[in-house]
């Protein structure tokens, strides 16, 4: 890989796929989990990654997170490998479940990467704590996560993802396990902060509603071989709210992404 | 994370294991030739050599991530290749035989002394150890399932019985020879009172391992206590009790020998072990100790694969977590 | 978090009568049966070398006769208590007629071991974990030695130690060192290893190395399962410690003493010097449970 020129930061795309395919088990049975995926994600961009299970959005995702290689193709993180991207601590990863460490408490648990990266034992408090007070968890500090709600954990988690200031933002279905009220909730907070921060984020979802809600761009794929069946950009206006989801406009991208997803299912 | 690492070419690790076997034989052959002679720099040479083929032979398998046949088979060569550098080592540097014994050496007392061997694994293991086992794990088995009823003395008992596996029971021994004599019959008292309670605790947790909804299932055929016990509660309790019957097999094994460390009269391996030892007999006594822990890993060896097909079920024996 | 209202612990009274009576009641009738046993088992004793020569008795002189034979089959509980008791008031603790001496050289012998085998246990499981080649071809043979007698090896330590010039501590020490070493190091590797792999994927986003990983991670994670093991490997130290002072001719500690009651026939003595081992490995026992207490506290499973 030939090393590229130094670009401005704003014409370097956050994320930049091309022909990139994953083959697990290449002699025995082969399963094809991404077949030439081209995609290109520019900074700020909230896109989403739904589809059924064993289309690949995981995978991407893992791909793109130096978590699992591909066996063809590119990915490019900023502008550098995948690999790089991650010890340069570009982004920030939030797994299905809260993975809190049951040993630290709330705030110790947000302080783990910022004392990875070597911070200062008051910078880490300091960060760790203005973390939390963004995802409304402030006065939660000292407790323990087995004391907090699923939802509440969650946020957390989320706080921890964040308290380095990543650029990139990468979530697995983060609120996959909570119910649907919690779950609401959470959607309208990470709106809210996205709106803010304007962070590039690639979301994995398997809910419609919660791609619509939250995306710039929704990423349809489907299984075998795990390919992009569509990818749609979202007419809704930037700022959104929870009552948006009765709207016609609403309505109408649900019907396009449901559309690809049959699409993708009888190819 | 999951970055791909080309795995050793099997032609060159059989290669180097090869070779190194190889020059392992011819070192010490060459070094027995003549043991008088003193070792120069070519013998130090060759042995580093060797030493590092052992090693990178030993690595070479351990990266292989295919069947498990590789794993055992690194685990088996790293044995041989001690057993190897012991033996070069001590003829060598003629380390003194109370030191440390060749394994040649070794497996020559065996050869000799086969027949004390094998009455004192017939006193010890057969006698004292086998029979003590069961008796003792029998019995925690009968008192388990005869307390199941009584929640009371489940209470009562319980804390007690798991308190026993912190205090020194071996220390019982000398009260045993008073009472039993000096024969085996002592050692086995005292493996009878450390397998006990071991087995007692174990059945009474295998006994209440049965799920509610299972419970609730036969409850609603009018199942009488005995076939509920019979067909639900023991078999969930397999698991519990084998358990607790492997980990008696070592405790029998230890209880017999330091019981005979205690005082035994003429034969038996733990008798064998410190009366030699004393007698500075290294040879016999290396060959003893090995006799008991063969015996050890045999029966733990047969515990397991009864478990298999009598526990066959259980997610911890089909090798799940 | 479930919010809904759950029955209130119970209160101290309702635990002493739901655990404590029924302990009390098997202790009592433990001790009954001891005393009808100690009757039984000493009457003939008592009655040819007591009564006999006495001439006529009745069952009240029998059953006073039976509590203080010299020499007893089984001695009464009352005699074991105030032998123990005797020993440890009427001499000095530098006495090897106190037990308390004899305890402190078991202990001091059971501790540095201990200490000695769990540090090492840390520092190879720590290895293990981190080497593939250790792991495939040591830790079967680590695992294998659990169904091994291996206290059966003390004569050979002793030996060996004494050859090369150490005596006293060192060679207990060096056998409840192994006999903690084993568990400690099985444990920890299991420990060491289990960490979810959503957790140790997280730290490879975070750019961990894997000292970071091994401090922030693994290690925390390992303690609960290291705690049980240093259970057991402290009971099992203290048994090491007392069967390598067998062997020596018994000079001092808990072992030699029962060795030497036994060589003298004094049984009261072997009774005191077992109550006072089992007091011992219960003490031990529950210190490691203290500081388990200490360390994990409040840690609760997620």
């Amino acid at each position: 890989m030939t090393a590229p020129p130094a670009p401005s930061p704003a014409s370097v795309p956050a994320v930049e796929v091309r022909k990139a395919s994953l083959i697990y088990n290449p002699h025995q049975a082969p399963v094809h989990a991404l077949a030439d995926i081209d995609l290109t994600i520019a900074p700020g961009e909230f896109v989403s990654l739904i589809g059924p299970s064993g289309c690949g959005k995981t995978t991407l995702l893992r791909v793109i997170a130096d978590l699992e290689h591909i066996t063809s193709g590119t990915v490019q993180v900023n502008g550098v490998s995948p690999h790089e991207a991650r010890l340069a601590r570009a982004y920030g990863y939030v797994f299905q479940a809260p993975a809190l460490f049951a040993w630290r408490t709330v705030l110790g648990n947000v302080k783990l990467p910022l004392q990875i990266q070597g911070k200062s034992a008051a910078q880490c408090d300091a960060i760790a704590r203005e973390q939390l007070e963004r995802v409304g968890l402030s006065g939660f500090e000292n407790k323990y996560p087995w004391q907090l709600s699923g939802g509440m954990q969650q946020r957390a988690s989320i706080a921890r993802a964040l308290s380095f200031e990543p650029r990139i933002l990468m979530m697995d279905e983060p609120f996959g396990a909570l119910d649907e009220i919690t779950r609401d909730r959470l959607n309208e907070q990470l709106q809210q902060l996205w709106q803010r921060e304007r962070r590039t984020v690639v979301f994995v979802t398997h809910s419609i509603a919660e791609a619509v809600y939250l995306s710039t761009r929704i990423v349809v794929m489907s299984p075998r071989p795990g390919r992009i069946v569509r990818v749609i950009d979202s007419t809704l206006p930037d700022e959104r709210h929870l009552g948006l989801r009765d709207s016609p406009e609403f309505m109408d991208m649900a019907h396009q992404v449901r559309e690809a997803l049959a699409d993708g299912h009888h190819d | 994370m999951n970055a791909p690492t080309s795995p050793p070419d099997l032609r060159v690790s059989a290669l180097v294991v090869l070779a190194g076997i190889g020059g392992a034989w011819a070192l010490l052959i060459s070094s027995l030739a003549d043991p008088a002679t003193p070792k120069d720099g070519a013998f130090w040479g060759a042995t580093i050599v060797v030493a590092l083929l052992a090693v990178s032979g030993i690595r070479r398998l351990a990266a292989i991530d295919g069947p498990r046949m590789y794993a055992s088979a690194s685990a088996l060569l790293f044995g041989g290749w001690l057993l190897y550098f012991w033996q070069l080592f001590t003829i060598a540097l003629d380390v003194p035989r109370v030191l440390l014994p060749a394994p040649s050496l070794i497996a020559a007392a065996f050869g000799e002394h086969m027949g004390t061997l094998q009455s004192d694994f017939v006193q010890t293991v057969v006698r004292a150890v086998a029979l003590g086992w069961v008796l003792g794990s029998g019995l925690g088995f009968c008192v388990g399932v005869a307390i199941d009823r009584m929640p009371f003395l489940q209470r009562g008992l319980l804390p007690l019985a798991s308190l026993t596996s912190t205090i020194p029971l071996v220390g019982v021994a000398p009260i045993a020879v008073m009472w039993f004599g000096f024969e085996w019959p002592s050692k086995a008292a005292v493996v009878v009172l450390m397998t006990f309670f071991p087995m007692l605790v174990s059945t009474l947790a295998g006994l209440r391992a049965a799920d509610r909804l299972e419970r609730e299932l036969m409850h609603s055929y009018a199942a009488s206590y005995w076939r509920t016990l019979w067909s639900l509660r023991l078999p969930t309790a397999l698991p519990f009790l084998f358990s607790a019957l492997k980990v008696n097999a070592t405790l029998a094994l230890i209880g017999a020998i330091v019981a005979e460390f205690f005082g035994s009269p003429t034969s038996g391996l733990g008798f064998r072990i410190s009366t030699e030892a004393t007698r500075m007999n290294m040879g016999l006594v290396w060959a003893a100790v090995a006799v008991a822990a063969v015996t050890g890993s045999a029966v733990y060896a047969l515990l397991v694969s009864i478990e298999k097909r009598a526990a066959f079920w259980h997610p911890s024996v089909r090798g799940k977590k | 978090m479930a919010t809904t209202t759950s029955a209130p612990p119970p209160s101290w009274g309702q635990r002493l009568t739901e655990q404590g009576l029924p302990i009390a009641v098997v202790l009592l009738f433990t001790m009954a049966l001891w005393y009808a046993l100690t009757v039984y088992l000493n009457a003939p004793g008592a009655i040819e070398r007591v009564l006999e020569p006495k001439g006529p008795w009745t069952w009240q002189d029998l059953v006073a006769a039976t509590m203080t034979v010299q020499r007893p089959v089984l001695p009464a509980p009352h005699q074991v208590a105030l032998d123990l008791y005797s020993s440890l008031v009427d001499w000095p603790v530098t006495s090897p007629r106190n037990l308390l001496f004899h305890v402190a050289v078991t202990g001091e012998s059971t501790l540095v071991g201990f200490v000695m085998g769990t540090l090492l246990g840390l520092v190879l499981s720590v290895c293990i974990v981190h080497s593939r080649t250790l792991d495939k071809a040591l830790l079967p043979w680590i695992v294998a030695s659990q169904s091994i007698p291996v206290l059966a090896i003390a004569p050979i330590v002793l030996v060996i130690l004494g050859t090369m010039g150490f005596s006293g501590v060192a060679p207990k020490a060096v056998i409840a060192m192994y006999l903690c070493f084993f568990p400690v190091t099985v444990a920890m590797v299991q420990g060491l290893r289990s960490p979810q792999v959503i957790e140790t994927e997280m730290m490879h986003t975070y750019a961990a190395t894997r000292w970071q990983a091994l401090w922030m991670l693994r290690l925390p994670a390992a303690l609960p399962f290291l705690f049980p093991a240093l259970r057991v490997g402290i009971a099992a130290g203290l048994v090491g410690a007392m069967v390598a002072e067998l062997p020596t001719g018994a000079q001092a500690g808990l072992g030699a003493r029962l060795l030497t009651g036994s060589y003298y026939g004094q049984t009261v003595q072997i009774w005191s010097a077992l109550v006072m081992s089992a007091f011992v490995g219960l003490a031990l026992t529950a210190a490691m449970g203290a500081i388990e207490a200490l360390v994990l506290g409040k840690r609760r499973q997620l």
